[in-house]
């Protein structure tokens, strides 16, 4: 092993003599860092596939159902993907035991959309001391993108943040007067967006007339409703977990308190919220997207969509095209081949991290139309954009043009 | 009496194990205690990190078998212990910025008090009702420490982020072996105190309430003193387990010290032999390396592969590693005599 990476050395130092000598054209020698070679790139990922979250294992086995369908493509370059993953049970000191298991054990090149916030906080510190991409993490906590500290970590969904900037700009254009009553859940979820919102009506936080939190261990919260109905809100924003929107959606129609309610993308599930809290009672509210839905008719002919849809009927047949999670594991997969594609013979994990720093435009199937990657130096937030939408009938209408969470546009 | 009551009341289902057998002989601890001094100079930094964490649980099992094995006392509760443990090292070592060998003993006194307090009013239990006093705490541990209140310090559900010491006087090891041999230190050094504990005459004591109460009281041993400090005993190596654990791990979160936890050490004794203090690093290679195992067989089942593996092992060695060193040791002395 070592002897060969001495050799390795020898070589490259060789050639970059002879480079340098020759003062030549372009650099055509390979680099590897470890988990790279010739015939293989080794990528690991860390999910859920046991405990409280397994439902979001669904992400990780359509990744490798992804990477196998890259595979039999031919590979990336002539180089197959090598996908190790391994179960966490959403526990963040397995996370960090898993982490270093991929890191130092299996020897990957990257570690690829591990599942969490606490997860990913939990190995932030050891991936970036050992310099290994933590590449476009599973989790909407903003914190993840933070280039200056930690270079090596980025997201890759539309941060709670972003997603709150859009609702405080549709709601400064639509409803400049709006008395603002939000309702969230009192954890880093959100705070975060809180924050967001706090943030993007800056001189105008004061349409926030109300706040109300509520803990995951609560029952029922139909006091936290009536009290916030009480203050004469007109807007109700619901930073809610599936189980607790459907029950806000269903305690508003109760009391027969008809603000314009934003429900939280998380939640704006249409087998898991809209459904139980009756669609009668749902109708109107809104919310943001920046995914296709795979129950949508619409997008039965759409090009991204049925190549999506192929993709499900043969390499992941088992793979349910209604739930978000398989959506979702399929573009941030066909995002991770596209950074080993621009990566081409160079796989060293600073070069990993410069591609995935330079996405321009890039669009995975599964996004919607306008919906676009973007990344720089500076800016280790993939997705910021989401378009609005609104509970009509059983489904959800896109309305609007593409909003950019970014602030400063 | 009914049959239910029986059980309820009757010392649990621990076999009484004599105070030699609780331990290894000489040599056989000198041959272990070579192994693990050695180990580490022979293998990467991620498998030291593994053994690292494998001396931390056998800690925590140790702590439990204490409890169970010495005062036949249930507790599904050492989640808990090693929670609160882990959360004063952590913010001891990052609010405060005191030294962290010095938060551990600081972690270990907290969670004595924790456990001796928490034994007052458990005291009146015992046996599954226990367990489920205990199990109450498990899983009330995770809440409290999101609570809103405690955030400034607990980083709620963030958690707190904790960094790793480097090896002091310049010693040319990395940080994970350091980190190894400082827990080896703990450990034996809380081994030793644990046999000794055992040995001594409030270790007699224990094992007397454990093996009939009545009978304990009638020779004059103050039964709920020494239930209580069994429970304090117990959640004091485990609080010093946890403060381990964090450093190295570098990390606490509400999620990491969850029921799963609680019910993983409790696993790890029964594997290691219930009394028997060497099976507790058995009973923690079980709960570490096993389920890295049954994921390998199987991803999709590593639930089911990991009963399987649980199963046979209860099946055929039901007092756990205790009973195959015990074969082991008739083998030997066969050997011999032949």
């Amino acid at each position: 092993m070592l002897s060969n990476q001495k050799l390795r050395i020898a070589a490259l130092s060789t050639a970059v003599i002879a480079f340098a000598a020759t003062g030549g054209t372009a650099f055509a020698q390979k680099k590897y860092d470890t988990g790279a070679t010739d015939t293989e790139i080794k990528i690991g990922n860390i999910m859920p596939y046991s405990g409280p979250a397994s439902a979001y294992g669904v992400i990780g086995k359509t990744e490798e159902a992804y990477f196998k369908k890259i595979n039999a493509e031919g590979g990336i370059n002539g180089r197959k993907i090598h996908f190790i993953t391994y179960d966490d049970g959403y526990s963040p000191p397995k996370a960090v035991e898993q982490a270093r298991k991929l890191v130092e054990s299996d020897e990957a090149l990257l570690v690829f959309n591990p599942l969490g916030t606490a997860n990913n906080t939990a190995i932030q510190k050891y991936m970036n001391s050992k310099k290994v991409p933590q590449l476009f993490v599973a989790t909407g906590a903003t914190k993840f993108n933070d280039p200056k500290d930690f270079p090596w970590t980025m997201g890759w969904q539309p941060s709670y943040q972003s997603e709150a900037h859009i609702y405080a700009k549709y709601l400064m254009k639509e409803k400049p007067d709006a008395k603002i009553a939000v309702f969230y859940q009192n954890d880093d979820f959100g705070k975060d967006y809180l924050k967001g919102l706090k943030d993007a009506l800056g001189a105008k936080a004061s349409m926030i007339t109300a706040e109300e939190s509520y803990e995951t261990s609560e029952p029922t919260i139909d006091n936290h409703i009536v009290k916030l109905k009480a203050t004469g809100a007109d807007v109700f924003i619901s930073i809610t977990t599936p189980k607790f929107a459907a029950q806000a959606i269903k305690k508003l129609a109760e009391i027969d308190w008809k603000p314009m309610h934003i429900v939280s993308n998380v939640s704006s599930s249409v087998g898991g919220v809209m459904k139980p809290a009756g669609f009668e009672n749902a109708q109107g509210i809104l919310s943001a997207a920046y995914a296709k839905d795979g129950a949508d008719p619409q997008w039965d002919n759409d090009p991204g969509m049925k190549k999506f849809f192929a993709f499900l009927e043969k390499y992941y047949p088992e793979g349910n095209k209604l739930d978000g999670s398989v959506v979702y594991g399929y573009g941030a997969a066909q995002t991770m081949v596209k950074v080993i594609e621009l990566c081409g013979d160079n796989l060293t994990r600073e070069n990993v991290m410069k591609q995935a720093a330079s996405l321009k435009d890039f669009t995975p199937d599964t996004l919607l139309p306008g919906v676009k990657i973007n990344t720089s130096a500076t800016d280790f937030a993939p997705i910021e954009q989401l378009q609005m939408m609104r509970f009509k009938g059983e489904k959800w209408d896109l309305f609007g043009d593409i909003l950019s969470g970014d602030l400063s546009n | 009496m009914s049959a239910i009551q029986e059980v309820v009341t009757e010392a649990p289902a621990v076999e009484a194990v004599p105070k030699r057998a609780m331990t290894l002989g000489y040599g056989t601890s000198l041959v272990v205690l070579g192994l693990l001094i050695v180990a580490p100079m022979l293998v990467k930094n991620f498998i030291i990190f593994q053994l690292t964490m494998l001396l931390i649980y056998a800690l925590a099992v140790l702590a439990l078998n204490i409890l169970t094995g010495g005062s036949g006392q249930f507790s599904l509760g050492q989640s808990a212990f090693y929670a609160v443990g882990a959360y004063t090292s952590a913010i001891l070592m990052e609010h405060v910025g005191i030294n962290y060998a010095l938060t551990l003993p600081v972690a270990g006194i907290v969670c004595f008090a924790f456990g001796f307090l928490f034994g007052q009013p458990a005291l009146r239990l015992s046996g599954v009702y226990l367990a489920l006093a205990t199990f109450a705490l498990a899983t009330a541990m995770p809440q409290l420490l999101k609570l809103g209140y405690f955030e400034h310090w607990t980083g709620g559900v963030q958690g707190l982020v904790v960094t790793k010491p480097d090896a002091p006087f310049g010693l040319p090891m990395s940080q994970d072996m350091w980190l190894y041999y400082f827990t080896l230190a703990v450990t034996i050094a809380i081994y030793i105190f644990s046999v000794n504990l055992l040995k001594s005459r409030s270790g007699r004591a224990f094992m007397a309430i454990r093996d009939n109460e009545i009978a304990a009281s009638a020779m004059g041993i103050d039964v709920a003193l020494y239930k209580t400090l069994a429970f304090g005993v117990s959640a004091g190596i485990t609080g010093v387990a946890g403060g381990l654990g964090a450093i190295a791990v570098q990390f606490v979160a509400p999620d990491g010290y969850t029921i799963t936890l609680a019910i993983s050490l409790f696993l790890g004794m029964v594997v290691g032999g219930v009394g028997w203090l060497p099976g507790s690093i058995v009973g923690s290679a079980f709960i570490i390396f096993v389920p890295n195992i049954a994921e390998g067989i199987s991803k999709g089942l590593s639930g089911a592969v990991f009963g399987v593996l649980l199963f046979l092992v209860i099946f055929l060695v039901p007092h756990g590693a205790r009973q195959v060193a015990m074969v082991a040791q008739q083998l030997t002395g066969k050997l011999r005599k032949n």
